[in-house]
């Protein structure tokens, strides 16, 4: 169980986390979310120590300021990207952390294989692609097994393909009862991977919801990009624009903003007036 | 899997820990094209002047490995600050930069069992490279018929070495301020050419403007711990501080017979100092 009470964290004279305060269960996973410099970030760095911060966090009833190292050992941690210790090789970099947790070196192998990473580990890290990369920052994570795993950005850099396999490696790892903790600003993401999102925007939590609420909660908006048959886009911009949304030319296409649990509306009024969409593609 | 109690561990520096960080920074800088680079110029440099010491030097007075010696301590006093200078100053703030130090610290280690690691680490490194460079100049001394004064010899290279941690300790303590590895780098060479060239000026620049008492002088110049370094190398093949004139023969007949070792122990001191005040600062806990 973790538990962060009025966490506020300050660079300066700006405030990057302001009054911060959750209680997540054991076995439970959390997202954080939220745009750039909302202070994801900052709050999983509060959480391993690695910065100062006012306010309190306990972690399986230690605090975390004055027993750093014991709660560290609870926990997994991966960065976003691993773009250091390039010219280390996979297994080396592993031995390497496993040391540190005064794990033996047989644990390496076994870890690996868990995350498809084994018929790599004596390849430089610079070698892999950010799909690997990321694995092998899960599988230095996964090292001592622990209870509770950091996930910062797990899926930023990934291409679709990398990145559902990355979410399905992490729906076991939840499966298996850990206690997760996610950033990420991808709420399709969250919804397949977390119990519950913890919004936040300028530091400040601005609610904690259900991952399936969080578009309508948070009103969020997405643009659809409609890809028309020559020459049909002048008269699909006039019946979007009568039918209340804000559209504009794109190319071949349009722009249309929607709202983002809604985004069929759209798609079912140009239908409705008989102009044929040969593509679409949603952007964020 | 539940994490509802978590067992309350030492939060004491272990020693386990600091070897793992150590041996790491000594398979980097193994590694590293960079740390090649500085072992091989002071080898080669060494190596040169051990050649051209001994045959026809007219330096008298001093024995064969003297000579040689007389020439390292100029090489040294110059080489070494600016690579314990710039390997320290990189250290903490390269790791910084890139993320490493996150990565490292959200282990179970403490930040002082990562400094201290990366400390010992470097240090080893470096004796690799001083002891390396004073090993060749040794062989090649030998080969040419010299041997005489060896214990100076060997005195001169341990305090190259205490010479090149000192730097490392400041460089450290640089990078402990610095949050980007090109201003640390940056800053070192400044405290370099500060400490190689603009220190010895400033003693004798003082020592020529002002009436300050001879214990004044040597104390002004041990303050700075490349002449700390370079008085205490001279002492240890000559016996004598005639360099500083006036107060070094003061310090000659204040101390007598035990003048090299008060200068060994300011060269030791300075040796750690500068890393004690580091590992303080990062200890303290500023943000990775």
């Amino acid at each position: 169980m973790i538990t962060i009470e009025r966490l506020t964290k300050r660079y300066g004279r700006a405030t990057v986390v302001s009054d911060f305060s959750v209680d997540i269960a054991d076995g439970e996973s959390i997202a954080l979310w939220g745009p750039n410099g909302a202070g994801k970030t900052t709050v999983v760095r509060c959480i391993l120590g690695l910065v100062r911060y006012e306010g309190t966090i306990i972690i399986g009833g230690l605090d975390a300021r004055t027993h750093g190292k014991a709660v560290r050992r609870a926990m997994g941690y991966v960065p976003q990207e691993l773009s250091f210790y390039d010219e280390m090789t996979v297994f080396d970099l592993l031995d390497y952390s496993a040391a540190l947790r005064d794990i033996p070196t047989e644990r390496v192998s076994e870890v690996a294989d868990v995350v498809n990473v084994g018929e790599h580990l004596h390849k430089k890290v610079r070698e892999l692609s950010g799909g690997l990369k990321q694995r092998l920052g899960i599988a230095a994570a996964l090292l001592p097994d622990p209870p509770i795993l950091l996930l910062d950005e797990p899926t930023s850099n990934l291409d679709a393909k990398s990145r559902d396999a990355a979410i399905e490696l992490l729906q076991g790892l939840r499966d298996e009862g850990r206690t997760l903790v996610v950033t990420s600003h991808h709420v399709e993401e969250m919804a397949m991977l977390v119990d519950r999102v913890v919004a936040m925007e300028r530091g400040e939590i601005t609610t904690i919801c259900d991952p399936s609420d969080v578009a309508e909660v948070l009103g969020l908006r997405a643009w659809l990009h409609l890809v028309l048959s020559n020459g049909s886009a002048p008269r699909a911009l006039d019946v979007l624009s009568a039918s209340g949304f804000t559209a504009k030319l794109n190319g071949r296409g349009v722009l249309v903003e929607v709202s983002a649990q809604d985004k069929g509306e759209a798609v079912a009024a140009l239908q409705r007036a008989g102009v044929s969409i040969k593509d679409l593609e949603v952007w964020r | 899997m539940t994490a509802t109690h978590i067992e309350a561990t030492s939060e004491r520096i272990e020693t386990t820990l600091v070897g793992v960080v150590a041996a790491k920074e000594i398979r980097d800088a193994r590694r590293s094209k960079w740390f090649w680079m500085w072992t091989a110029a002071f080898a080669a440099l060494a190596a040169v002047m051990a050649s051209v010491a001994l045959p026809g030097s007219q330096v008298a007075g001093y024995g064969s490995f003297g000579k040689t010696a007389a020439s390292l301590v100029a090489l040294a006093q110059i080489i070494i600050p600016l690579m314990g200078l710039t390997l320290g100053a990189y250290s903490i703030a390269g790791q910084r930069e890139n993320g490493a130090l996150r990565f490292l610290m959200s282990h179970p280690i403490s930040r002082s069992e990562v400094f201290l690691g990366t400390y010992v680490g470097l240090a080893v490194a470096l004796a690799g490279t001083v002891f390396g460079g004073f090993g060749i100049a040794g062989l090649i001394t030998v080969a040419q018929g010299g041997g005489a004064n060896a214990t100076s010899f060997v005195r001169i290279a341990v305090l190259s070495w205490l010479l090149a941690i000192s730097m490392l300790g400041f460089g450290m303590l640089i990078s402990t301020f610095a949050r980007r590895a090109n201003t640390a780098l940056g800053v070192a060479i400044f405290l370099w050419l500060g400490l190689a060239f603009l220190g010895d000026l400033g003693v004798m620049g003082t020592s020529v403007a002002t009436n300050i008492p001879t214990w004044g002088l040597l104390a002004s110049a041990v303050m700075n711990p490349v002449e700390a370094f370079r008085l205490a190398s001279l002492t240890a093949f000559s016996g004598s501080l005639d360099v500083l004139g006036p107060a070094g023969r003061y310090a000659v007949d204040a101390l007598g017979d035990s003048l090299g070792w008060w200068l060994f122990a300011i060269a030791a001191a300075w040796a750690v100092i500068p890393v004690t005040i580091a590992l303080a600062r990062f200890s303290r806990g500023s943000d990775v």
